[in-house]
């Protein structure tokens, strides 16, 4: 019971600031200044490529 | 030298399966062990016969798309589909009209065992096999990279075939957990975390292995769906088996707690197989459809962390008035309740890609079907948040709303979409230039709209009244009704419901048509275009 009652202690307390505190980082991360140029490439991805993969010596990430 | 390892694996599998064929307890382990008898039987003959055989020089297949599977998986989500619909069609039928139970067919056609086979069938058969097909699909393009890992990729198709056929013959032998949608038996649970172990790695090792700088959004919600099934479904299946000879086990957890690892397991079966990984299909292919990126990247990328924080904690507002305490069910009613927002953000999102091509709702059958999908997808997560509070619960809860209200996002939502995939697959898929028939299209867009119309509909109706006629007390404080009175009073509604399955059905059957076709009729892509765009067989 010991268990139960710390673990649901530490679920509404800290466990639910981090995960909020992270959230509210994602929505500030994705709002950032400059941040438009990084989109509209990432939402054409799936406008190219669409018959065959990049070729090698396009730039590789890993 | 990898054949040997294989024959040595598979002869193994073979003799155990005979061995467990003849120590079985149960007719259903009988069955499957017969069946995986037979399949690694035939599987050890076959590699047999290809060892030390000349194997034929290919040159490098990484500067092509792995799309061989893809297009098993979309005949397989085609056919498994139209099964699905017409077990629930059928078993519609036997709500309303109890005849239909025949004597002779008891134990085995009966609706107890048929229904868990519908459920199964439409959401892991036809939905299963069309996420593992789109993702395979869209991780390829979105990656500019072929699938990881040769063909781990088809063991994954054909592994999951075989977990859909041990799982539907099960049900009909009665072999259960008698869990909501996690009704497989413990070998079965185990078969399919293998697979599903595999199918994580060729869509990880794709990603890794990819040409774009960025990753993808849908590829993130493909991502988040695969990892979170694998955990709920460790979770909901802790089971022991009685003996290993036997297909039945006893559930670890038991009471309460058994019913809270359920129905997270369950909701979060809606949350991410039916959503997350539905929306990676809907951020792909409507994209593609209306030839324009994506609304807004933000938005989506918002809507992505929104929906996985907020998902995974409704689920006990499927235990409201249990013995599940208070704090816990008011914790999943007000989780449902703002799961709303990021749910019609990314309606907003799908919706608003048409911006600016609108009249091509007027043109194109297809992104009609995508965009009633999406509408379909904004009207069950409105209604569901609502059903999820607890006053608005206890009236609808054990009726026929629910019922309703699932077929909604099903139908409306899964099928649609689904549907809209297909039709943009096919054409790619084989080659051809376009779709043999639209106006096909058109008919199948108007009977699926109007028999989820028909379903739910009446569903809200009967679900309704039969909550109302449930809590009828008299001036004495008396139920006035029996619960035989609101299962007479429900029939026309379920005849309405089953005419609805009808439509649902034939929409189904005339896409099938129409997409075997396309596949063989219709005009390939012209030659030289064809080079350009050549799929060699894999």
């Amino acid at each position: 019971m010991e268990q139960y009652s710390f673990l649901r202690q530490l679920a509404d307390s800290w466990a639910l600031l981090a995960m909020f505190a992270f959230f509210i980082g994602i929505v500030i991360w994705a709002f950032r200044p400059g941040s438009r140029d990084w989109h509209d490439d990432a939402a054409h991805i799936p406008l190219r490529h669409e018959d065959k993969p990049a070729s090698d010596d396009a730039p590789a990430r890993n | 030298m990898s054949n040997y390892l294989k024959l040595v694996a598979l002869g193994l599998i073979t003799v155990f399966a005979m061995i467990a064929a003849n120590y079985a307890r149960d007719v259903a382990y009988l069955v499957h062990a017969i069946i995986i008898m037979l399949v690694a039987g035939g599987m050890f003959l076959w590699t047999l016969r290809h060892t030390d055989e000349p194997v034929p020089a290919t040159g490098s297949l990484e500067h092509e798309y792995m799309d061989g599977v893809i297009r098993a998986g979309v005949i397989a989500t085609a056919l498994w589909g139209v099964v699905g619909f017409l077990v629930g069609t059928w078993i519609a039928f036997q709500l309303a009209f109890p005849g239909l139970n025949f004597e002779w067919a008891e134990g085995y056609m009966n609706f107890g065992r048929l229904r868990p086979l519908h459920t199964s069938a439409v959401i892991f058969a036809f939905g299963g096999n069309a996420l593992i097909a789109t993702s395979f699909y869209v991780v390829q393009r979105t990656s500019a990279a072929r699938l990881w890992g040769g063909n781990l990729a088809w063991f994954v198709f054909w592994g999951y075939q075989l977990v859909i056929v041990l799982a539907a013959t099960g049900y009909l032998l009665g072999s259960t957990h008698g869990k909501e949608y996690a009704e497989p038996e413990w070998y079965v649970d185990w078969w399919l975390t293998i697979v599903w172990l595999a199918y994580l790695a060729v869509f990880v090792g794709t990603i890794v292995k990819r040409k774009e700088p960025h990753i993808y959004v849908a590829n993130w919600f493909y991502l988040s769906f695969i990892i979170t099934v694998a955990m709920l479904h460790v979770f909901n299946n802790l089971a022991i088996p009685v003996s290993i000879w036997g297909s039945k086990s006893v559930q670890v957890f038991s009471g309460v707690q058994d019913a809270m690892v359920q129905w997270w397991y369950g909701h979060n079966a809606v949350g991410f197989f039916l959503t997350a990984g539905f929306l990676g299909m809907m951020y792909y292919f409507i994209p593609k459809q209306a030839e324009r990126p994506v609304f807004s990247y933000k938005l989506s990328i918002i809507h992505f962390w929104a929906l996985i924080f907020i998902y995974i904690w409704a689920g006990p507002h499927h235990l409201h008035y249990t013995a599940l305490p208070d704090w816990a069910s008011t914790l999943g009613m007000v989780f449902s309740v703002i799961l709303w927002m990021p749910s019609w953000g990314g309606m907003i999102n799908g919706l608003m890609t048409l911006s600016g091509a609108w009249d091509k709702l007027r043109t194109d059958p297809v992104i009609r079907m995508m965009v009633i999908s999406v509408g379909f997808y904004g009207m069950s997560t409105f209604e569901g948040p609502m059903m999820s509070i607890r006053a608005v619960n206890s009236l609808s809860h054990y009726t026929d709303w629910t019922i309703g209200h699932v077929h909604s996002g099903a139908l409306g939502w899964n099928g649609m979409i689904t549907f809209g995939a297909l039709y943009y697959l096919v054409p790619k898929l084989w080659n051809r230039e376009r779709l043999y028939s639209l106006s096909m299209v058109s008919w199948h867009f108007w009977l699926a709209t109007i028999g989820i119309v028909f379903y739910a509909a009446s569903m809200w109706v009967t679900g309704i009244m039969e909550g109302l006629m449930w809590r009828e007390v008299d001036a004495n404080g008396f139920l006035v009704n029996s619960f035989a009175d609101t299962v007479a009073a429900k029939f026309p509604m379920y005849v309405v419901r089953g005419l609805g399955g009808v439509l649902f059905l034939t929409g189904a059957i005339i896409m099938v048509y129409n997409l075997y076709m396309t596949a063989t009729r219709s005009p390939a892509v012209e030659a030289k275009a064809a080079q350009a765009h050549a799929t060699p067989a894999e």
